[in-house]
């Protein structure tokens, strides 16, 4: 049965628990991608979805629980285990991470030419393929200040894809984009996925963006999962908080506000 | 009490500070001979902490040696040992002002440039897109600009000892007219090899540590604009510190 | 990569220009020539006080700088202090009957070890004793010596100094 589920899933992840300082962010978390899918990790902000993210990449360790990546219990790994581990996946971080000194070319070449020793043409023909696959062949010799947000996103997803991973990371590829850019990053994420084979994993909270191109998706929420399933059956789960999310209503178990002292008192009975 | 729990509270953060500065250490030493097999990037940041601080080492040096050249001949005057200028001003700069002034400067022009461009890095994931890229930041970012830094102290040390005795002799024997021969025959009397000994261990020392806390304040700064500039303030300060520390430690055991 | 040029110049010159500086500071502040290696012969002397004297003082003859002490050790038979000199190698005819004292220069400066020419017709070689040598003249021991004698003669003379 554990098997034949290894075969099928990507990534298996059970009772994950981690905290940082005194705060719990897992309690308990299970979950498991498929293999070739796009699956979406959704929660509210600040509910540890690129904490979860690192623990994929090796770059946090879980305090207890196995996260299995391919077959490998990644926090155990020893140090080159995980580095030959980490040249299977691809990530793209929130704000692109694009190396300041290096021009557009460079920032793709550069995870080529630190892993492998490949003979500057085929380079060339390999880093101008991606970029042209991203829309921006035309950009290769721009510097990373000279880019728009959209461009500088594209230009990390040509980067995180140079080395063909099986596993690309997405951590929030939408925030901070204008409509245009967004559906060109949302059309080659979808792209990507099917035409090269990958398995994708898109952290983000935009619920409506999301819902057109994923697979799959898991609503996480105060250290565990508490919804996983469809987009469109999450739309109609019968969790208040998932229906909450999904459709972004200001009050439900999510408060609009804070906790406080009761207004009227704190307004009139001061001092 | 109060003022004695926060001085122990203090006494204890700085001990923590240090361990984990001499564990970064061991970190970034362990991942040096494979940064050796790149040397360009090494030569890199070479040019970065030694060429782009030439200008003001050397500036800094000519004057410090034009002032050490003025008070000492003033003093000197005074007790009719004008002749001995040359032999003071080398001891002056050979074993004390030359690497201390020199680390200093270092620490304000390169380190503080340094700890920015790491901090840079870390606040916008550069760092950890290395890392999920497989490429160790501390062998491809840290190791070659510490190795950098720590190569370019001592030779900026040397040419701040250079051009600081020229400036003394420019002063000293131009302007104050000592007898040139005298200025040069004293200096040689006096400094001994372990003199220029000492004075290039200080500066080794020194371009280690100068170096090795640039980086490290810049590698494990607070991700945010705020934490670049708390990283470069704190390069600035720790160094400070710590140079003079060291500098009385490295004088105390070898005089 | 063609930008790499003038920055990889400017590594070079700069790497150049720090030891050519260091060679400077090492030539041309200090006479190396004169601690090289194991140049020179060495011979010894025996002194009952060395006080002051240091490791690398100068040694002297005629008030010319002719080699170093190189080593002061204390004899534990003998009870008293043995002191290498290492005399520079054209020096090569110094009488062996000469003399080693141990003097300072100006009243309050340094010590070295001055050497008086004998009248022998062999020469010093490796591994030669100096016989004849005089002990460092101690400042608090003369100015005791002096004081005590004025005393005495002040007590001899005191009545008539008194009287007068």
């Amino acid at each position: 049965m554990k098997a034949a589920l290894a075969a099928d899933n990507l990534i298996e992840i059970s009772g994950l628990r981690f905290s940082r300082g005194s705060r719990l962010i897992f309690d308990g978390l299970e979950l498991a991608i498929p293999r070739g899918s796009i699956t979406a990790i959704m929660g509210p902000s600040g509910t540890g979805k690129t904490t979860l993210l690192r623990m994929f990449t090796g770059q946090l360790k879980p305090d207890a629980g196995s996260v299995l990546v391919a077959g490998q219990e990644v926090p155990r790994l020893s140090r080159s285990d995980l580095y030959a581990l980490r040249r299977r996946m691809g990530m793209l971080f929130q704000n692109s991470a694009l190396l300041t000194d290096f021009s557009v070319f460079e920032n793709v070449a550069f995870p080529v030419r630190e892993n492998t020793d490949l003979p500057e043409r085929l380079l060339r023909n390999l880093v101008l393929t991606k970029l042209q696959s991203v829309g921006l062949r035309g950009a290769a010799n721009l510097m990373p200040s000279e880019l728009s947000g959209g461009m500088s996103r594209r230009v990390a997803m040509a980067r995180a894809m140079v080395l063909d991973p099986e596993l690309l990371l997405y951590d929030e590829p939408f925030s901070g984009l204008d409509p245009i850019s967004l559906g060109v990053v949302l059309r080659l994420i979808r792209l990507n996925n099917d035409a090269l084979g990958l398995t994708s994993i898109v952290v983000s909270h935009d619920v409506a963006e999301i819902s057109h191109i994923a697979d799959h998706c898991f609503v996480i929420s105060e250290g565990k999962v508490i919804a996983s399933g469809r987009p469109d059956e999450l739309a109609d789960s019968e969790s208040e908080l998932v229906r909450q999310f999904m459709t972004g209503a200001v009050d439900g178990p999510v408060p609009f506000h804070y906790p406080a002292p009761d207004y009227r008192q704190q307004l009139l009975g001061s001092s | 009490m109060t003022l004695f729990m926060q001085l122990q509270g203090s006494l204890l953060a700085s001990m923590r500070k240090l361990g984990a500065v001499v564990l970064f250490l061991g970190e970034i030493l362990a991942q040096c001979p494979a940064a050796f097999t790149r040397p360009r990037l090494i030569s890199a940041q070479v040019h970065n902490a030694g060429v782009l601080s030439l200008v003001i080492i050397m500036t800094s040096a000519f004057f410090v040696g034009m002032v050490i050249g003025l008070q000492g001949y003033d003093s000197l005057a005074r007790l009719r040992q004008e002749d001995i200028l040359g032999a003071g001003v080398a001891l002056t700069l050979i074993k004390e002002l030359g690497p201390v002034v020199t680390a200093l400067l270092f620490a304000g022009r390169a380190g503080t440039a340094l700890a920015s461009e790491i901090g840079l890095m870390r606040a916008t994931d550069q760092l950890a897109a290395m890392e999920v890229m497989a490429i160790d930041p501390i062998r491809r970012i840290v190791a070659p600009r510490f190795v950098g830094g720590a190569i370019s102290v001592p030779l900026l040390t040397a040419v701040f000892n250079a051009i600081g005795i020229l400036g003394a002799w420019f002063i000293g024997v131009y302007i104050m007219g000592v007898d040139g021969g005298a200025f040069w025959s004293q200096m040689q009397e006096y400094v001994d090899p372990s003199d220029i000994g000492e004075g290039v261990s200080k500066s080794i020392v020194f371009g280690i540590a100068a170096s090795l806390i640039a980086v490290y304040e810049g590698y494990n700064c607070a991700p945010t604009a705020e934490g670049v500039g708390m990283a470069t303030t704190r390069t600035v300060v720790t160094t400070s510190i710590a140079v003079l520390i060291l500098d009385y430690m490295i004088t105390a055991f070898l005089i | 990569m063609e930008s790499s040029r003038p920055r990889e110049l400017g590594t070079g010159l700069f790497v150049f220009l720090g030891f050519a500086a260091l060679l400077f500071l090492a030539t041309q502040t200090t006479d190396l020539d004169e601690y090289a290696g194991d140049e020179g012969y060495r011979v010894t002397a025996r002194f009952e006080d060395v006080a002051g004297l240091k490791v690398r003082s100068q040694v002297t003859m005629s008030g010319v700088n002719i080699g170093r002490v190189e080593s002061i050790k204390f004899d534990n038979d003998r009870l008293d202090a043995v002191v290498t000199l290492r005399i520079n190698s054209q020096f090569n005819r110094i009488p062996d009957d000469s003399d080693a004292s141990i003097l300072t220069a100006g009243l309050l400066g340094s010590k070295y070890v001055g050497i008086g020419a004998g009248g022998a017709d062999t020469y010093l070689a490796e591994g030669s004793e100096l016989q004849i040598t005089q002990s460092a003249v101690i400042l608090e021991q003369l100015i005791g010596k002096f004081l005590f004698s004025k005393a005495e003669e002040g007590d001899s003379s005191a009545s008539p100094a008194a009287t007068e």
